[in-house]
């Protein structure tokens, strides 16, 4: 269909006004929980715009939350084009930090002006090659890879303990297990004098390269096929199992960079804990952008916000950050509950 | 005598561990039956866990613990019922976010609660046995433990011999037929969601109450996606399950013997069982027995004309 | 038992009775489409009353009102003399009406019992398993419907399933039995078959309404005969006095007239060995028939025929040919070449083209538009770079379009927005383009409007006096008849016999299709 310059702005700022409301009420509803559990919401939300927008570094720090949104969320999307259904990029995130951990331990004594790139190409190759697994079991017809990404991010953190605990455990902190602190030259470069790091260049280029895959290429044309009608594409001589694999491998890759990116730039030494599901929280910020870049960076912004409410919570008000899933859930159930009107039950 | 002990500890470890895995397999059973397939079983099971120890903290009484606990999980799967079934949302994306839910929930919920300590459900030694025989240390446990192969037949009994059963599993393959036949899709899948809710949260309650008396946050740490994949390893059958939920609970119970035991094996290593063994299951009945997945499943129901 | 124990009436002692299920002045549009324009329809217990008319005559329309699938605008239905307020199928079912589709309503994942079950109405809470097994039993013996009751629905056989959609429709009371074109998915013993139930089904009793468009059911076991035609009843007619042309008049209101260049068109020099299959043999999954050593050669500039009843290997063959599935045994030389194991794309770029049944399912993506659909399976050939050079492929297509003489349609739009028929020249207009050396084409009519199926076979011949080879599988004889320079029988995936021009009679090809004749005299 064809809108006029007009209607799109009057559709964007109707669905903009629907979307306020829809965090408006998911905020009362969670202010309402707060309260439930003694707490000043008000206080609350007063602290999160202080904090996020009242100086830079409450921004900065939400601009490092959007980074690896917005490769995870990209790792879903793109399976997402041509049917596949990628919950894994938790998995394929934790394999990304895991072989660049491996590649700075392994070469530290190279330049960064190497070895970054190479830990760049460690981090995708880390994540391409978990998704490459449930990708294989799909092309080949074995496993659903709805589920097979899903029991692979279980394993994957197991996997990076089993390396923190055991080979890679830094005798310096033995009480902790983590790895040992990488070189200088691993450490991905930040600017602003803040934490926001070179991983934002990965996000928005992925970002950038995923719409014009899709929309302007022959390549984007095929996978749209296969996402629309398999079968047809099969037929019209597409090869759908070269194009699981290799759409697989790079949404994986995509998502290891964010795992990449967060041991190099923020952690500098790989443990245990590298991300509160971002792998997950990706998947949905894919799912309510409707698969489309600009969407997944607007969604991606409204996650890393949310998070700073953990934040908050977290340093004036003594809650565990967990707490602020429930946040994140209310908004998610929001606006899923209002999605579909009018094809729910007579 | 090692080796006895060595087997009792085995043999109770998977029963203690299957039985949890086994009230969320079969209340996902009952869900995909339906047609809903529900990723947020885990957050279920932690809003089950972090309600039952909170109740049982407060008011003393672990069965009251475990009925809080169905009561919590009902009440939360309602709220994902009501987004899947009426507003006809994305059943993955519902689901993921109903597990994010059970996080925060059960975080808040348990928060004043962590370091609390429990007297846990007790243990119902059969009065034939010695208390210290091997017999006793085998045969006596909660008595979650001893419903759960009684649920598991009745819930196949509901499932394979009733009006409503058949009703449930024509809603999981066909919508449509099931309307045609005079039931109503959306009715009989909310009854679903019900129980499975119910059934998830007592699965976390067993853990909190009955197993470790504790709560910490995350204590499921991935069971619910487990008793998700052994839905697949049973073929949405109750009693397919009670199998599945041995064997997975003997995976478990084999890695805390094994550390026991003193057995060099990462911890870690052992903790990929459960998760390889399902892949491993999957790879091995191949893709075409997943076909034996309700047809409707993850689909939404837009009535018929 | 439900079944009422009524005499053994023959249908003519009835006309004073009471009808079973009558309807009055039924209309039904379909928008500006009018469905149904019914005065009278009456139906007695004891009778076989066919409904007979072409595609769209309003045949399957009719007998859905009285089903209560569809609401009608107008008219009133009558059950036993008595108005009767049908608003669902569960309302008539409970007036005891049942109606078997053409497509079975099976849930195909349940058993046969469970299914039986599930149709009941007021079934109790606990399913009372031994009372429906032992009248499933009972209707089974009697009318000739015997079904294992635990094999799960979709391991039947299509006659098997139907046999469980009348079961059910008994078991739970029905006295008037619709059967909406029943034979059309039976091979030919399965349809003796249903006749002979359908015949113990009137001694017992019970209503049956038939809708076919065959004269020769009709003429074999119909009571009375009521011709449908445009929506309207054309006549109503009793067997003995029906005769095969004036139902043929009544059908289609003027004798059909045949196209005037049948014979010349099948007179035509043949070119080199474009497709040459030998001994070819694949192995069935899911059901499908799987080829059993066969073996055919395609030659540029002539259109061969597959007959058969579907369901006997011909997509398979298709499928194989088309690159979708590899021979296990045998071989696929094209142009002389071992072309086994080529990939679909290469096929496709070496000039081979399909012309599908259904272009919705199984050539287009509902969800892009037209020229993008047009893009698709074209290979290299419109790539620049990693952009697809839109404006040359649209140049391509609409010469394309302008050469098959169909209108252009707006590139624009979704193809989920198109007609099936015009979605049908959309995929014509793409494979024809770039002049394929041979086309395969399954069913290429099945659903199509009479003018678009002219338009298809013409374009057939067309391509074959282009010089592309033409592979046309087909059920409908007289569309082999008129495009086909030589036709093949396959039956249970094999290809058991060939006939020229001069052979191409129904008496002479029937008997192969149906098995009847084995491969000895195929020679």
């Amino acid at each position: 269909m064809r809108h006029d310059g007009a209607t799109l702005i009057a559709c964007a700022s109707v669905r903009a006004r629907a979307f306020v409301l829809v965090t408006a009420a998911a905020l009362a509803v969670f202010a309402l929980l707060l309260i439930a559990a003694g707490k000043n919401p008000v206080r609350a939300y007063a602290d999160t715009l202080v904090y996020v927008f009242g100086n830079t570094y409450g921004f900065t720090e939400l601009v490092v939350r959007m980074i690896p949104l917005m490769l995870t969320a990209v790792a879903a999307a793109l399976p997402a084009r041509i049917g596949l259904i990628n919950v894994g990029a938790e998995g394929q995130l934790y394999m990304g930090a895991c072989l660049a951990t491996a590649g700075a331990l392994a070469f530290s004594d190279q330049p960064a002006f190497i070895l970054l790139p190479l830990l760049t190409v460690c981090g995708f190759v880390g994540g391409g090659a978990w998704a490459l697994i449930a990708a294989a079991l799909r092309a080949l017809r074995l496993v659903n890879e709805t589920i097979s990404t899903l029991l692979l991010n279980y394993i994957a953190p197991l996997i990076v303990s089993y390396f923190i605990f055991g080979p890679w455990r830094s005798p310096e902190t033995a009480s902790y297990p983590q790895s040992p602190l990488f070189a200088d030259a691993a450490r991905l470069p930040t600017f602003f004098h803040s934490r926001v790091h070179f991983g934002l260049v990965y996000a928005l280029a992925a970002l950038v390269l995923y719409w014009f895959v899709l929309a302007r290429t022959w390549i984007g044309l095929d996978m749209r096929a296969i996402g629309g009608n398999p079968e047809a594409a099969r037929r019209l001589g597409i090869p759908i199992g070269r194009f699981i694999l290799v759409v697989m491998f790079v949404a994986g890759g995509v998502a290891g960079l964010a795992g990449m990116a967060e041991v190099t730039a923020i952690q500098g030494r790989l443990v245990s804990e590298i991300s509160p599901g971002y792998g997950f929280i990706g998947f949905l910020v894919s799912w309510l952008a409707g698969t489309s870049a600009g969407g997944i960076v607007i969604m991606s912004f409204l996650f890393a916000l949310i998070s700073s409410v953990g934040d908050v919570l977290q340093i004036t008000q003594g809650l565990p950050y967990a707490v602020v899933n429930i946040l994140m859930a209310v908004i998610l159930f929001v606006v899923l509950g209002r999605r579909t009107v009018g094809s729910g039950p007579r | 005598m090692m080796n006895t002990a060595l087997i009792v500890g085995l043999i109770s470890g998977a029963i203690l561990s299957g039985t949890s895995l086994l009230y969320a397999t079969l209340g996902e059973i009952f869900g995909e039956r339906s047609g809903i397939v529900n990723l947020g079983l885990e957050g279920i099971m932690l809003i089950g866990a972090a309600s039952g120890f909170a109740a049982t903290a407060l008011t003393g009484s672990p069965y009251l613990g475990i009925i809080a606990a169905a009561f919590a999980g009902t009440a939360a799967n309602l709220i994902f019922a009501y987004v899947v079934i009426s507003r006809n949302a994305n059943q993955l994306a519902a689901g993921l976010s109903l597990m994010f839910f059970g996080i925060g929930l059960s975080t808040l919920i348990g928060q004043p609660f962590v370091g609390s300590l429990i007297t846990g459900l007790p243990r119902l030694a059969l009065p034939d046995f010695e208390a210290a025989s091997i017999g006793a240390r085998i045969l006596s446990y909660d008595l979650l433990v001893y419903l759960a192969v009684p649920v598991a037949i009745a819930a196949w009994w509901l499932l394979f011999r009733t009006r409503w059963g058949l009703q449930l599993r024509t809603v999981g393959e066909s919508p449509a037929a099931a309307f045609a036949a005079g039931a109503q899709p959306w009715r009989l899948q909310y009854q679903a969601l019900a129980i499975a809710g119910a059934l998830g949260g007592i699965a976390g309650a067993h853990m909190s109450i009955a197993l470790t008396l504790t709560w910490a946050d995350g204590m499921t740490a991935g069971r619910g996606f487990i008793a998700i994949a052994l839905v697949i390893f049973a073929k949405w059958n109750p009693l397919w399950a009670i199998a599945g939920a041995l064997l997975f609970g003997a995976a478990e119970g084999l890695q805390l013997q094994l550390q026991a035991a003193g057995a060099d094996v990462s911890p870690f290593i052992m903790n990929m069982t459960p998760y390889l063994l399902t892949l491993a299951v999957l790879i091995l009945w191949g893709w075409r027995r997943q076909f034996a997945a309700p047809a409707a499943l993850g689909r939404n129901f837009a009535g018929v004309e | 038992m439900p079944c009422p124990r009524l005499s053994f009436a023959g249908s003519m002692s009835m006309a004073g009775e009471t009808p079973l299920l009558a309807a009055r002045g039924i209309v039904k549009r379909f928008g500006p489409v009018l469905a149904n324009d019914v005065a009278q329809f009456d139906l007695h217990g004891g009778e076989v009353l066919a409904l007979l008319g072409e595609n769209g005559a309003g045949k399957s329309t009719l007998a859905k009102i009285l089903y209560g699938y569809y609401a009608p605008d107008a008219g009133e239905i009558f059950v036993d003399g008595k108005p009767a307020a049908i608003v669902s199928p569960r309302d008539a079912r409970a007036l005891g009406i049942g109606m078997v589709f053409q497509n079975f309503t099976l849930v195909p994942a349940l058993s046969v019992f469970d299914n039986v079950a599930l149709f009941q109405k007021n079934l109790p809470t606990v399913v009372p398993r031994t009372k429906i097994l032992d009248r499933m039993r009972h209707y089974a013996d009697r009318f000739h419907l015997a079904i294992d009751p635990w094999m799960p629905a979709r391991q039947l056989a299509v006659g098997d399933q139907q046999k469980v959609e009348i079961l059910k429709q008994l078991v739970a009371g029905a006295r008037v039995l619709i059967l909406d074109e029943p034979t059309k998915v039976l091979a030919p013993q399965e349809s003796d078959g249903l006749f002979r139930t359908i015949a113990e089904l009137r001694a017992e009793g019970l209503g049956i309404v038939l809708i076919t468009h065959k004269l020769r059911e009709v003429l074999a076991c119909a009571d009375r005969i009521m011709v449908m035609r445009q929506g309207r009843v054309a006549g109503l007619l009793d067997r003995g006095e029906a005769k095969e042309e004036d139902l043929l008049t009544l059908m289609f209101g003027e004798t059909p007239t045949r196209p005037a260049s049948l014979l010349e068109a099948n007179r035509h020099d043949r070119g080199q060995v474009v497709l040459e299959l030998t001994g070819v043999s694949t192995a069935g999954n899911d059901g499908s028939m799987p080829l059993h050593n066969a073996g055919l050669t395609l030659r540029s500039g002539e259109v061969v025929g597959i007959a058969g009843v579907s369901g006997n290997g011909q997509r398979e063959l298709c499928d194989l040919i088309l690159g979708l599935h590899h021979p296990q045994k045998g071989t696929k030389f094209l142009w002389g070449e071992d072309a086994s194991r080529w990939p679909i794309a290469k096929l496709r770029e070496a000039g081979i083209a399909a012309i599908p049944e259904d272009p919705f399912a199984s050539a287009c993506v509902a969800g892009l538009t037209v020229r993008q659909n047009l893009a698709l399976g074209t290979g290299e050939r419109y790539r620049r770079g990693f952009a697809v050079d839109w404006s040359r492929l649209d140049a391509d297509m609409s010469k394309s379009f302008a050469r098959l003489s169909f209108p252009r349609p707006n590139f624009d739009i979704h193809a989920a927005t198109l007609s099936g028929g015009n979605l049908q020249r959309v995929v014509l207009a793409r494979e024809l383009a770039s002049l394929p050396r041979m086309i395969v084409a399954l069913y290429p009519t099945r659903g199509l409007d009479a003018r678009s199926t002219l338009m298809v076979r013409s374009l057939l011949r067309d391509m074959r006096d282009r010089g592309a080879a033409v592979l046309l599988v087909s059920e409908d004889l007289d569309e082999l008849f008129e495009v086909s320079d030589r036709i093949l029988v396959m039956f249970r995936g094999a290809i058991t016999a060939t006939f020229r021009p001069e052979d191409f009679r129904a008496e002479t090809i029937g008997p192969f299709m149906v098995g009847a004749v084995e491969q000895a005299d195929a020679a």
